[in-house]
């Protein structure tokens, strides 16, 4: 993959909480600014009910105003943060009663009170203001009446709904944010567990995909499955095509070493009869080449994904003493497998066989005859160790043997490849373990499998 | 021994049957699954050598047919394919034992030995020389009353001899015949395991002679 690596659950999930976060600021602002427009019309109102009685008191007299300010005109101003109450009564630009300075002319008559906000005394007040001219004798007269009022109750009442606006946005917010995770956890679900059913396979599981998949993920899940087609069709492909390219090369090689065997045992001249064993000796080499390169390409391709499972190490020993005896007993020697119990470890079972079968052949090609080949099964630490009774191995050689191709200097005129210590120790590397060689003092070698 | 050999490749079943005559046995060589079966029906077998790869079916199925017809001579499996893959399906089909080719003629006589000293614990034909009788399964060699169990290499020694009595045999070709061709084996072995069938054959009409120059020869009387 590349690029920086996203995840689309927590992208889904971002997404929903930001969204409902911009909701519950938007539901926040929205409300506020409803409710301070309210509550403005609200004191608006009662200013012009106040302004309204105080211009009905007015009365003119002989081209005077004279208004008997009444009681209720202030007291529907009345509220519970005590707000105070300013007003100015002008006849023309000459104030009568009330405050200096609320309000300044010129005045013009208007039909409607205006409000406005303004600062008086060094506080917020509003303001509402009416001017009507009063026809009278001689000339009519201009009334300006000017209420103005704090604003203390009403900021009270914004603060409680802002307050009350910003605890339902918060509300809001926290059962989106959940609802966001639950949804996002719940849509991608079906992918997780696409992903855990194919992860849990074995390494050569290829079976298509069968489970339901919402029908988003169906695509992904045709293409998975026709790519698990190919790789199917292109490992059994590979798999039919070694097993005939090797029945196609060993059988004639069985044919010419079968013939070699039959002419050697008729020749008589000494020419013909090295050329001859020299022939089996090289066919020899050749076949135990490609069977010990297979199994090293098998160990490695299986060391790379393992299936472990629960093995019995003795009984996988007692099923190659089995096999190999009829082999040992061609150089009269005899197989002894020690052991107390089973001992049953998480392990590939192809793996510590064909590594375990590579130690006891090389113990059974570099034994001198009529000896014994020792197999110990170890419980603590666990460990196969397969011991022979002879030469043993090259002590200056000794770290070197286990590398590809490499042969002891002593092994002469044995038939190796050079890979059957190579694929023990890879073995015992794939199961956490190694390979130990050392020389036994009373002559012939150990090779010891942790695992 | 009487074998039964069911192998498609005319070549390697020719050299197959050389070999194992010229050891003294008796191979029939059928080429097809149904031919194999043909020979069975009419014949008795010691063993079964069976390839697995034919042109009429897999050896598998024959092996599990002849199982299930309670066929009970023995089959060793002749594969050309990696041991690994092979090996469980072979064994669990019941065939006795298996060999990869190419292999190793000594070898496939160890293995059927081997199979057969399971299955019957003695072979049934002894050779017989004189007042020597060689058991060549059990690895038994009866003179008078008197019971030898021999070595592996003193058996296949002795085994040579007592089928070509008579013939002189070079020690050169007694190294062929003994051991592998790895070539770590020197013709003084072979003196030494002459000397052992000397000693086992002190109290039989059996010696073997040595010839300055040629080699050794079984002599009776």
């Amino acid at each position: 993959m590349r690029g920086r690596a996203t995840s689309l659950r927590r992208r889904l999930t971002w997404t929903l909480i930001g969204g409902a976060a911009v909701l519950a600021v938007l539901f926040y602002l929205v409300v506020r600014t409803y409710a301070q427009q309210i509550a403005q019309q609200g004191q608006d109102r009662i200013l012009e009910a106040s302004l309204t009685s105080l211009m009905d008191a007015a009365v003119v007299r002989e081209g005077q105003v004279e208004v008997d300010v009444p009681y209720a005109a202030f007291a529907m101003l009345d509220t519970a943060a005590d707000d105070r109450v300013f007003y100015a009564i002008h006849q023309g630009a000459e104030l009568l009663t009330g405050y200096d300075g609320l309000v300044d002319g010129p005045f013009v008559a208007m039909a409607r009170p205006a409000f406005d906000t303004v600062g008086f005394a060094g506080i917020d007040v509003r303001l509402a203001q009416l001017t009507r001219v009063l026809p009278a004798s001689p000339a009519p007269v201009m009334l300006t009446v000017s209420v103005a009022q704090t604003r203390d109750s009403l900021a009270g009442t914004l603060w409680a709904i802002s307050v009350n606006a910003a605890l339902f946005g918060g509300a809001f917010f926290v059962l989106a944010a959940g609802m966001a995770l639950w949804t996002s956890r719940s849509t991608m679900r079906p992918l997780s567990q696409m992903a855990e059913a194919v992860a849990r396979r074995g390494p050569r599981d290829l079976r298509p995909v069968v489970r339901a998949v919402p029908t988003e993920l169906s695509p992904l899940v045709t293409s998975l499955n026709s790519l698990m087609t190919r790789l199917s069709a292109s490992l059994t492909q590979s798999e039919t095509f070694i097993a005939e390219a090797a029945h196609r090369v060993r059988t004639p090689l069985a044919t010419v070493r079968t013939h070699a065997e039959a002419t050697l045992m008729r020749v008589d001249r000494d020419e013909n009869r090295a050329a001859l064993r020299s022939m089996i000796r090289a066919i020899d080499e050749s076949s135990r080449a490609a069977g010990q390169l297979l199994d090293h390409a098998m160990v490695t391709f299986r060391g790379d994904q393992m299936e472990r499972s629960a093995v019995d190490l003795v009984g996988i020993c007692r099923e190659l003493v089995d096999r190999l005896t009829p082999v040992a007993e061609m150089k009269d020697l005899e197989l002894v497998l020690r052991a107390d119990g089973p001992v049953v470890v998480q392990a590939d079972p192809i793996l510590i066989q064909n590594a375990v079968r590579n130690l006891i052949d090389n113990a059974l090609k570099y034994s001198p005859p009529e000896g014994a080949v020792r197999i110990e099964v170890q419980a603590d630490p666990v460990a196969v160790i397969v011991c022979d009774e002879g030469a043993g191995f090259p002590e200056a050689q000794i770290a070197e043997l286990s590398q590809r191709f490499q042969r002891g200097a002593n092994a002469g005129d044995t038939v190796g490849s050079g890979l059957g210590l190579t694929i023990a120790q890879d073995v015992a590397e794939a199961h956490g373990g190694r390979l130990e060689l050392v020389n036994v003092d009373r002559g012939g070698a150990c090779a010891t499998l942790y695992l | 021994m009487k074998y039964l050999l069911i192998e498609d490749n005319a070549e390697l079943a020719g050299a197959l049957c050389t070999r194992m005559r010229l050891d003294g046995h008796v191979i029939d060589h059928a080429r097809t699954l149904s031919e194999g079966s043909d020979f069975l029906s009419v014949g008795e077998y010691d063993l079964i050598l069976l390839d697995i790869m034919l042109p009429d079916g897999d050896g598998r199925a024959f092996l599990e047919r002849h199982r299930a017809q309670e066929g009970d001579t023995p089959v060793i499996v002749l594969t050309a394919r990696s041991e690994v893959s092979d090996r469980v399906s072979m064994l669990d089909l019941g065939a006795d034992d298996y060999l990869t080719k190419p292999f190793d003629h000594a070898e496939l006589q160890a293995r059927c030995r081997a199979v057969l000293r399971r299955r019957t614990g003695s072979a049934q034909t002894v050779i017989r020389r004189g007042d020597a009788a060689l058991d060549p399964v059990a690895s038994v060699l009866t003179i008078g009353e008197a019971e030898v169990t021999l070595r592996n290499r003193e058996l296949r020694l002795l085994e040579l001899f007592m089928n070509a009595p008579g013939q002189i045999f070079s020690k050169d070709k007694l190294v062929d015949r003994l051991f592998s061709y790895d070539g770590t084996v020197t013709e003084n072995a072979i003196e030494v395991y002459v000397g052992r069938l000397r000693k086992h054959l002190e109290p039989s009409s059996l010696t073997i002679s040595t010839h300055r120059g040629l080699g050794y020869r079984l002599d009776e009387g």
